[in-house]
């Protein structure tokens, strides 16, 4: 198949390999190829965004280091790698080091199912669904440790924001996901892709133009920036009231770490996105000759358009007060989730869909 | 070999940080050990096929549970020598419910190796293996025991409900943003243009 997919524990069976240490070989060079791309991505697409927001602002944006300023990323983060790391005295030294590499950690991790092929996905469990949103509610303790740890005021404000904040948004993605499951009838993360090969008039892939999902389609991209504490919804770092919020005590790797993690986090909500209303790795209509693009393109491609919204909100979308982030999350979002819920099972039962 | 020394990775993590939640000194270190033994105890149920059971630990109690314990205990401001003067008083009722654990466990042990009891009908076959844990578990829950399942939900809702009903306070003289009141409002209901007369007063 691609020249990523799982077919690899078999090739390095052919290799003279005994079957385990073909599949931890396997297993292993996935995870690298992932993560260093995923590291990597991160860092140009901290370009982009950076490129958008001026082009929002009529700016030039980076374009100092290497052609067009494409090297950017790479200067910060030398710059800040030869940073020294400070430790405040009155922090909590062992937390303090190891929020940081829970936020990065977690932001890797739920990457292990996300299918970018058909069949290339590193772990192809019965559970990926829930797997992603057991991962994406770990993401609040790196925050929390951290704003608890510096022992200091503004950062712990943020860790107490963050962690409402969390788990006020986790409901209403919950039921959401939920509707998706009930239409695609699995939490396998690859079957919920297949399950929307022709799914509106026959021809689209996408469960996003289905009249009864496209409402929770859009609640749900709402809820992404929400979770990942993206503007309008960054409370947890919101400057004017909190300095730099949870990260305020952090400097060099430790604060690289920070940014790393949130936009890996953005990423994977860009592709939770795409994978889950749009199709993922499916060309937009259903139509042979667009089977020839490689899947990966298309799924690449509607990441960029996420990514691309996530960048035009935050540039032009002001701050939500935090009274209005509650009220949305738990007197907009979870009743109307709830009501689609229900509206839609009640709609599969009514036309037969588990018969 | 790879299940057996996952086991016992996952098993020693385990006991060692649930020890650990008792020896922390500080309880925001045992509320971070408790959720190490969480992401353990999640780790044996994947090991025994239950990946189902293993997420809802995840989700539920490391993603919504200890993140309410941390905030809470985040905040309390906690004398640590006040809470050890009380150590002495409550050693002897510590003492007895250590003591009646330790005979419980025994009896418990005693009673599993004289032979399983019966409850009941027959229990449901082990899971079938084309079927998935979710599927397997739901077809069960929503058939055999929907009324049990039920129930438990309705104890729930009560004691949310409950919970609402006695924190729930009506505050006076507070302002409360009204979203809908707020959007309805023209300008025509607000601003007035006068074609004033000079030297008179403006009739607000």
């Amino acid at each position: 198949m691609s020249w990523f997919d799982l077919g690899m524990t078999e090739r390095f069976q052919t290799w003279g390999m005994s079957y385990e240490w073909a599949w931890f070989t396997a297993t292993l060079a996935g995870i690298l190829m992932i993560s260093l791309l995923l590291m990597l991505s991160v860092a140009m697409i901290i370009y982009a965004e950076r490129k958008l927001w001026a082009a929002f602002a009529l700016r030039r944006g980076p374009n100092v280091v290497g052609p067009w300023g494409v090297l950017q990323s790479f200067a910060d983060g030398l710059k800040v790698f030869l940073q020294e790391t400070i430790i405040p005295s009155a922090s909590n030294r062992g937390l303090f080091l190891i929020a940081p590499i829970i936020t990065f950690t977690v932001a890797l991790m739920a990457w292990a199912v996300i299918p970018f092929n058909s069949g290339a996905v590193l772990a192809d469990i019965n559970v990926g669904l829930l797997y992603v949103l057991a991962i994406s509610s770990l993401g609040v303790y790196g925050v929390v440790i951290a704003g608890w740890a510096s022992n200091s005021k503004y950062p712990f404000f943020s860790a107490m924001r963050a962690a409402a904040q969390m788990i006020s948004y986790e409901v209403s993605i919950g039921f959401i996901l939920i509707c998706v499951v009930l239409w695609a009838g699995t939490f396998n993360m690859l079957g919920i892709i297949e399950a929307q090969k022709g799914h509106v008039l026959g021809f689209v892939n996408a469960f996003g133009l289905n009249p009864l999902l496209f409402p929770i389609a859009v609640m749900f991209l709402i809820s992404a920036m929400a979770e990942t504490a993206r503007a309008p919804f960054d409370l947890t770092e919101a400057e004017s009231e909190l300095v730099a919020g949870y990260q305020t005590e952090y400097s060099s790797m430790s604060f690289a770490l920070y940014w790393l993690g949130e936009y890996a986090n953005v990423l994977l909500m860009c592709t939770l996105n795409a994978v889950l209303f749009w199709g993922g790795y499916l060309p937009p209509v259903d139509w042979a000759p667009l089977y020839y693009v490689p899947g990966i393109i298309w799924l690449f491609a509607k990441i960029w358009i996420f990514f691309f919204i996530f960048a035009w909100v935050k540039a032009t979308v002001p701050r939500y007060r935090y009274d209005q982030l509650m009220r949305l999350g738990w007197k907009v979002f979870l009743p109307i989730s709830l009501f689609w819920v229900f509206l839609v099972s009640g709609y599969l039962m009514y036309t037969g869909h588990f018969a | 070999m790879i299940q057996v020394i996952s086991f016992y990775i996952f098993a020693a993590i385990l006991l060692a940080s649930a020890a650990m939640v008792i020896f922390a000194r500080n309880p925001v270190h045992s509320v971070l050990w408790l959720i190490v033994a969480f992401f353990n105890a999640a780790g044996l149920m994947v090991l025994v096929g239950a990946e189902f059971i293993a997420m809802l630990l995840v989700i539920v109690y490391v993603g919504a549970v200890a993140v309410l314990f941390l905030f809470v205990v985040m905040m309390l401001d906690i004398d640590f020598a006040e809470l050890r003067a009380g150590f002495m008083r409550n050693l002897p009722l510590g003492l007895l419910l250590a003591i009646v654990l330790v005979v419980e466990l025994i009896l418990g042990i005693g009673a599993f190796r004289a032979g399983a009891v019966e409850l009941g009908g027959a229990i449901a076959a082990a899971t079938p293996a084309d079927k998935p844990n979710i599927e397997a578990m739901g077809s069960l829950l929503y058939t055999k025991y929907v009324f049990l399942f039920e129930t438990a939900g309705l104890i729930l809702l009560v004691a949310m409900v409950g919970a609402i009903v006695l924190t729930h306070r009506q505050r006076k003289g507070i302002f409360v943003q009204d979203i809908s009141s707020q959007n309805q409002r023209r300008p025509q209901d607000s601003v007035r243009n006068v074609n004033q007369p000079v030297g008179q007063g403006v009739e607000l």
